[in-house]
């Protein structure tokens, strides 16, 4: 692969660098060259697609190329089965559900009705009884496997509505009650840790369906501004040193429950991140309402996921020579998007660095999902009753 | 968010497989029940799948045992991210009075183990809550700690213990021999102002104390970031005009040609304050800090570009004389 970039792609060359991929597989699975097994067959058995050309290709394009058909065929293989070293991820399985459908959401590939609805219905499968939702079957209910199940409902019911059904609300709703701590926090589970992780996934999943009553959230904005440091981020718990993934608890926390104000936005330097905090600041301020762009260099956060984060065989991950998973996949892609969509004042404004075909969906970032599925829930669940 | 990487999943290698073992012929397994077209399937061990299926057994029967107990620790093995397992292996405990001292020195071994997973922390507090007894937690978290020195969940829990059992009095000298050690920790710093701001507070004495400290390490390594953001945070709720010797330290550092961004925005700070309060000077001031905001822009931060001339047009729009405005 070493200096491929400067070859001349004749068709004799590109076919040859297919059949040495298909001898690859063929030698991997030990096929012998005697068995008559078409090419179709073996890359059915390695579940997998060509991609050698692919990456050829993308190493000869003067521009950064997000390779969508390696992401999505990754991702669909993820949503049927995943390997043994996922085994440490079994009590994270609706994440698991979420990181893929959202991925496969920004880069527009949808899947069949049949499909939704066996995946709606492995999660009615980690749905208590009394209410939440769990890691896996037959474990006991958490507040981050309920924010991830809800959050894939909600991409979900952009294929068929029906999937809300299996979603129990009311004990939704009383299972959010029993997380609640007297000073407005939630822990994550019955005999579980408090901390503003479970804030988070207690207010989105509350908003989304529509279930966010007074009494569920008295003392949440105090809790919040507590976790405030004099950083300017959020911590996971009063104390704490502020931390990148609890900030983004914490604020979009506040932008859930409407209360921006309460914290210390001048300190907040990420702060222009969420667009309806971002109007709230810049109510005094005219200037800000002609931005057209994001307070953070939104070329560079693009040019540092294509070229650093794609995994040759699809994936994406963390920086490079760390594993690809489906994790980084989901948070790589939705980083992604961010940087390529301002939705901020007035004005929506797309940059997007590369290739064309490099746009994403756009998405809501206190939810993290797209802005059709955080309008699905609104329309299913909008007009129901508070409990 | 996630709940811990994939990448710590080891299998014991002399498991005995339950069929063989007889004190468990009594019990029936349960397997998980991923319904009809299951999703996100993962292609679990034998050993995985049998002991999990035992567990599920014992959960539905509600069991709390000798044997039970053990099953779990054989759970949380292969699986240490299970707070199922973890929770249940509580209930059992408390049922069975189960010596705790010896849990504690169980959870040691699986936190050195798996030091970044939430759920083996949060079990070692719960373990120290019920013994009333936080005599090892300040050694055992520093030791968590110089392998990793920004393990968030070691200061999570050194901080709940010195808050529940008021364990404040060495802790100031714990962080100073941290900051020696590396002056760019900043959990250390941060831990430094938990501590002062649940002992002593920011007194006027302190500041000043603080303020020195601080500016001696600044001096040092005019670049770093966690001292500017303590030093900030000493000062914060406060006026920084009754302060000059700040504004003083920052123009000693300026003429020095140093052009640290942490510095630059300190200085902005101190401008915009003495604008905001209607201080001498106005456009002398305004003009210091906005060409501060493009040296920033333009030179020594570029990153944030966006940021730096978003507030150099906002302090030009609020106290510029001149509103011509550009839009």
């Amino acid at each position: 692969m070493n200096g491929c970039e400067a070859w001349t792609l004749t068709k004799e060359i590109q076919r040859k660098i297919e059949a040495a991929e298909m001898w690859f597989f063929r030698r991997m699975l030990r096929v012998p060259w005697t068995a008559r097994k078409t090419n179709e067959e073996v890359l059915k058995e390695t579940e997998t697609i060509r991609s050698l050309m692919n990456r050829v290709q993308r190493r000869q394009a003067n521009v950064p190329l997000l390779d969508r058909e390696l992401h999505t065929e990754f991702l669909l293989r993820g949503l049927k089965h995943l390997s043994g070293s996922y085994q440490c991820l079994d009590s994270s399985r609706p994440w698991l559900c979420y990181w893929i459908l959202h991925s496969l959401e920004l880069l527009d590939s949808p899947i069949t009705e049949d499909h939704a609805l066996n995946i709606a219905h492995f999660l009615g499968k980690c749905q208590d009884p009394e209410g939440g939702f769990a890691g896996g079957p037959m474990q006991y209910p958490h507040l981050a496997p309920t924010y991830a199940a809800v959050n894939a409902l909600c991409i979900l019911a952009n294929i068929t509505e029906k999937v809300f059904d299996i979603l129990n609300r009311e004990k939704l709703y009383s299972f959010l009650m029993r997380m609640r701590t007297p000073d407005g926090a939630f822990k994550m589970h019955d005999g579980g840790e408090v901390d503003i992780r479970g804030v988070y996934c207690a207010l989105s999943v509350a908003r989304l369906t529509n279930i966010m009553t007074k009494d569920l959230v008295s003392g949440t904005v105090d809790f919040i501004v507590r976790c405030q440091t004099y950083e300017g981020g959020f911590a996971g718990y009063p104390g704490l040193e502020a931390h990148g993934g609890y900030t983004f608890c914490g604020i979009a926390g506040l932008v859930l429950l409407g209360h921006t104000e309460r914290c210390d936005l001048r300190s907040l330097l990420v702060r222009i991140l969420l667009c309806p905090l971002f109007r709230k600041y810049s109510k005094n301020d005219d200037q800000n309402l002609s931005a057209t762009r994001w307070m953070f260099n939104q070329e560079a956060l693009q040019e540092y996921i294509l070229i650093c984060c794609q995994h040759d065989y699809g994936g994406l991950l963390d920086k490079p020579l760390k594993p690809r998973d489906y994790y980084h996949t989901c948070y790589c892609l939705s980083g992604l998007s961010v940087a390529q969509h301002f939705i901020g004042g007035h004005l929506q404004n797309d940059i997007v660095i590369g290739s064309t075909t490099n746009k994403l969906r756009a998405l809501q970032p206190v939810y993290n999902l797209s802005l059709d599925s955080v309008m699905m829930a609104q329309k299913h669940f909008g007009n129901m009753k508070l409990p | 968010m996630s709940e811990g990487s994939s990448d710590d999943c080891n299998a014991q290698d002399t498991w005995v497989s339950f069929k063989d073992r007889p004190e468990w012929s009594d019990v029936k397994p349960i397997p998980q029940d991923d319904g009809p077209n299951p999703v996100v399937q993962i292609a679990y061990s034998d050993q995985f799948k049998e002991v999990f299926d035992y567990f599920r057994a014992m959960v539905a029967a509600d069991e709390k045992s000798e044997r039970s107990l053990n099953l779990t620790k054989e759970a949380a093995e292969l699986n240490p991210a299970n707070y199922s397992v973890w929770n249940y292996r509580r209930n059992i405990l408390s049922e069975l009075n189960k010596d705790l001292k010896g849990e504690l020195r169980y959870i040691s071994q699986v936190i050195e183990e798996h030091p970044k997973n939430y759920q083996v922390w949060h079990h070692r507090r719960v373990i120290v809550e019920w013994l009333e007894d936080p005599s090892q937690e300040l050694e055992f978290t520093e030791k968590i700690l110089q392998d990793d020195a920004k393990n968030y969940h070691a200061w999570q829990h050194r901080q709940w213990c010195i808050q529940q059992f008021s364990l404040w009095d060495k802790e100031l000298a714990y962080v100073e021999k941290l900051l020696k050690e590396d002056f760019r920790n900043n959990s250390a710093w941060n831990q430094r102002h938990f501590i002062i701001n649940n002992t002593t507070g920011f007194t006027p004495e302190v500041v000043a104390k603080e303020m020195k400290f601080t500016q001696d390490y600044i001096r040092k390594a005019p670049n770093n970031e966690s001292a500017w953001n303590y030093l900030k945070g000493v000062l914060s709720e406060k006026k920084l005009c009754e302060f000059p010797s700040l504004m003083e330290f920052c123009l000693e550092l300026y003429s020095k040609h140093i052009r640290s961004p942490f510095l630059m925005a300190c200085m902005i700070d101190n401008y915009e304050e003495m604008l905001e309060q209607g201080k001498p000077k106005k456009e002398e001031n305004l003009q210091n800090a906005t060409q501060l905001c493009n040296e920033l822009a333009e030179e020594c931060d570029t990153l944030r570009r966006e940021y730096w001339q978003y507030m150099s047009r906002s302090l030009a729009s609020k106290y510029g004389t001149d509103v011509s405005g550009d839009s």
